[in-house]
C-alpha cells in the first residue's frame, strides 16, 4: 500500500497502542494501562521513562531525575539554549515560547542533544565492531578521521567535566556501576586522551549508562529532550526580574563589521 | 563594566551600524552589506531584492530577483492541509500564542517529508548529481547513509519527491513552469526535461519541496542558507490559517473524534479515584 492509497487507509484511523483519554469515563488509559490505577504515587520521571520505553523502573528513574538535577539545567544565563531563555525574558516574551525555543536550541551539536544521542550511537557501534574482534584504536582512529571528535569526548570552553565524578557517585550507590559500555566509555577516554587529549564529557557518561540499560539512541535522546528545561525556567525568571531590554546589552561598537567596505547606493 | 578595547564583538559581513551622536546603543545608519538601508535602499530594493542581498550580500540581477519572487509566492501558503500549516492551527484553535502558532509550523515544517530538511537534502544531491541523469538514478536509488547518528532522521523517500503522491500536481507543474519561464535556468529546464525519469527512479513524483530546491540551488544557496529561507518563506500561510481558526474556535476544528482505535484497551476499572471523579 503507498501513495494515496495509504493516507485512504489512515484517513479517521490512527491505531494506538499508546494511549487515549476517555473524559465521559472519566478514565486515562498510557501504553494499556490505567493512567489513575497504576501511576498512584509514581513521580513524573517514572511516568516519563514509561511513556518513552513502556518500561516501569523507580529505580532508575530516580535515578535519571538525580543525573538531571546536577548535569543538565544550570541556571546560567550565559548558556546559549538559556540565553534564548534570558533574552525571551528581557523583551518580555512567555515562559513557555522561552523554555521551547531552549529546548529546541539544546538540540546543538556543541553541547546537549546531539552529543547525547550521537555517543550512545557511537558506543554501539564501537562495541558491534569490537565484536568482529576490530581493534578499538582502529575504530577510534577511523571515526576521528571521518568526524575530527567524537560525541561525548572533549567539551567547549574547558577540558575537564565536573559533573562526572558525582555522577559515577550516584550510579555506583544506585548500583547501576559496572556495566560493559560504562567500561568502555572510560577505556575510549584513556586512549583518546593518550593520542588526542581529550576528556570524556557527561553526555558519555549519561549514553553509556542508557547503554547498559538497553535504551536504543533514540530513546536515550528522548529521555534528556526535556532535562535542560529548569535551568531556562531559572534564566527566564531571572531575566524578568530585571528591566526589560537590559539582558547583556550591545553598543554599535559590539559589531565587528568584515564585510565590504564601501557604503554604495542601490541602482 | 568592561573597557571597549577589552570587549567580546560579534563578528559579520552582513550588518553595520554608525551609532546616534547622543546613544551608543542606538544606530543612526544601518548599512547592509554596504547598502544604507534606511537611508538608501528603502524605497529603492523591492523586499524580494532586499532578502536576497540579506542571504548573498549582494543585489540579485533581474532573472534571480523575478526567481525568488515567485518562490516566494508558490511558499507562501503551503494550504490549509499541508503538516506545517496544520501545526499553526492547532496553536490557533487553543488559544495560543501566536508565537507559539508559528513555532509549530516551523518545527513540523522543518522535517524531512516536505519540510526544510528535506530542501537541505535536495540541495546536497544537486550538489553532488548536478544535471547527469545517471548520477541521479544512483543517488535515489543507493541514497547516501549517514555514517552516524544525528538528530535528524533518515531519509525515507528521494528528497523533493512525494512518497505519498500518486502523480506530478498540476501546482507543483505549474510553479515549475513559470519558474522556467522566468529563470532563465539551465537547471529548472533540466528538471523539467527529465521530470517523469526521476519520477521512475523515486518512484513518486516531483513535490513542490522539489521545485523549491531547485530554485534555490539555482539561486547559489548553499544548503543550509536554501533550508533556512524556504522555512522562512513557508510561514505567511501558516499566520493567517492561525488567526482564522482562532476566531472560528476548537468547536468548528476536526478533533478526529471517531478516528482513534486504541488497541490495547483495559477498560473501565472500578477503583478509589472513582470517587475523586464526582
Amino acid at each position: 500500500m503507498k501513495g494515496p492509497e495509504l493516507l485512504k487507509f489512515f484517513e479517521d484511523n490512527w491505531e494506538t497502542e499508546m494511549g487515549a483519554c476517555f473524559p465521559d469515563e472519566q478514565r486515562i488509559v498510557v501504553r494499556g494501562e490505567d493512567l489513575f490505577d497504576s501511576f498512584d504515587g509514581s513521580s513524573w520521571m517514572e511516568y516519563l521513562l514509561f511513556v518513552v520505553t513502556g518500561k516501569r523502573d523507580k529505580k532508575l528513574a530516580n535515578l535519571l531525575e538525580s543525573i538531571w538535577v546536577y548535569c543538565t539545567s544550570f541556571t546560567d544565563p550565559r548558556l546559549w539554549n538559556n540565553r534564548v531563555a534570558s533574552l525571551a525574558a528581557t523583551t518580555r516574551s512567555t515562559a513557555a515560547l522561552g523554555v521551547s525555543a531552549g529546548i529546541a536550541v539544546s538540540e546543538a551539536t556543541l553541547y546537549g542533544l546531539k552529543p547525547i544521542k550521537g555517543v550512545s550511537d557511537f558506543l554501539l557501534r564501537v562495541q558491534a565492531e569490537l565484536d568482529q574482534d576490530i581493534d578499538l584504536d582502529l575504530i577510534l582512529e577511523k571515526e576521528m578521521e571521518l568526524h575530527r571528535s567524537i560525541y561525548g569526548y572533549g567539551r567547549p570552553i574547558t577540558d575537564s567535566d565536573e559533573r562526572i565524578p558525582p555522577v559515577i557517585n550516584m550510579i555506583k550507590k544506585s548500583g547501576y556501576f559496572g556495566g560493559n559500555y560504562l567500561s568502555l566509555a572510560f577505556e575510549i577516554e584513556g586512549r583518546l586522551q593518550k593520542k588526542y587529549k581529550v576528556n570524556m564529557n557527561i553526555a558519555a557518561v549519561y549514553g553509556a549508562l542508557l547503554c547498559d540499560q538497553k535504551f536504543t539512541s533514540i530513546e536515550t535522546y528522548y529521555m534528556a529532550v526535556l532535562s535542560f528545561s529548569a535551568g531556562m525556567f531559572g534564566s527566564y525568571i531571572d531575566g524578568l526580574k530585571k528591566p526589560s531590554g537590559t539582558f547583556f546589552p550591545l553598543h554599535n561598537c559590539r559589531i565587528n563589521y568584515v564585510g565590504v567596505e564601501e557604503s554604495r547606493a542601490w541602482e | 563594566m568592561t573597557e571597549n578595547h577589552k570587549q567580546e564583538t560579534i563578528t559579520t559581513k552582513i550588518w553595520n551600524e554608525v551609532p546616534e551622536d547622543d546613544n551608543p546603543f542606538a544606530a543612526k545608519v544601518c548599512y547592509c552589506s554596504g547598502f544604507d538601508v534606511y537611508g538608501d535602499l528603502l524605497g529603492k530594493a523591492s523586499y524580494i531584492e532586499y532578502l536576497y542581498l540579506l542571504f548573498k550580500l549582494e543585489p540579485p540581477s533581474q532573472n534571480q530577483a523575478k526567481l525568488l519572487e515567485g518562490l516566494a509566492i508558490a511558499l507562501a501558503n503551503p494550504g490549509i492541509r499541508d503538516h506545517s500549516v496544520r501545526g499553526a492551527m492547532n496553536a490557533g484553535v487553543g488559544g495560543s500564542t501566536h508565537a507559539s502558532a508559528l513555532m509549530a509550523a516551523l518545527a513540523v515544517g522543518a522535517g524531512n517529508l516536505g519540510g526544510g530538511r528535506e530542501i537541505y537534502n535536495m540541495i546536497n544531491y544537486w550538489e553532488q548529481c548536478g544535471t547527469d541523469i545517471n548520477a541521479w538514478e544512483q543517488m535515489i536509488k543507493e541514497p547516501p547513509v549517514e555514517e552516524r547518528a544525528d538528530v535528524w532522521l533518515p531519509m525515507e523517500h528521494a528528497p523533493g519527491f512525494d512518497p505519498n503522491g500518486a502523480s506530478c500536481t498540476l501546482p507543483v507543474k505549474q510553479v515549475l513552469a513559470h519558474m522556467v519561464n522566468v529563470g532563465e535556468s539551465d537547471k529548472l529546464e533540466w528538471l523539467q526535461d527529465n521530470r517523469e525519469h526521476l519520477e521512475q527512479f523515486a518512484e513518486c513524483p516531483l513535490a513542490m519541496s522539489g521545485v523549491a530546491a531547485t530554485v534555490l540551488y539555482e539561486l547559489q544557496l548553499n544548503s543550509n542558507q536554501a533550508e533556512m529561507l524556504y522555512l522562512l518563506l513557508r510561514l505567511p500561510g501558516a499566520a493567517v490559517h492561525s488567526l482564522e481558526q482562532e476566531k472560528l474556535g476548537w468547536r468548528r476544528y476536526p478533533f478526529f473524534s471517531d478516528g482513534l482505535k486504541l488497541t490495547n484497551d483495559p477498560g473501565p476499572i472500578h477503583k478509589k479515584t472513582a470517587g475523586i471523579a464526582k
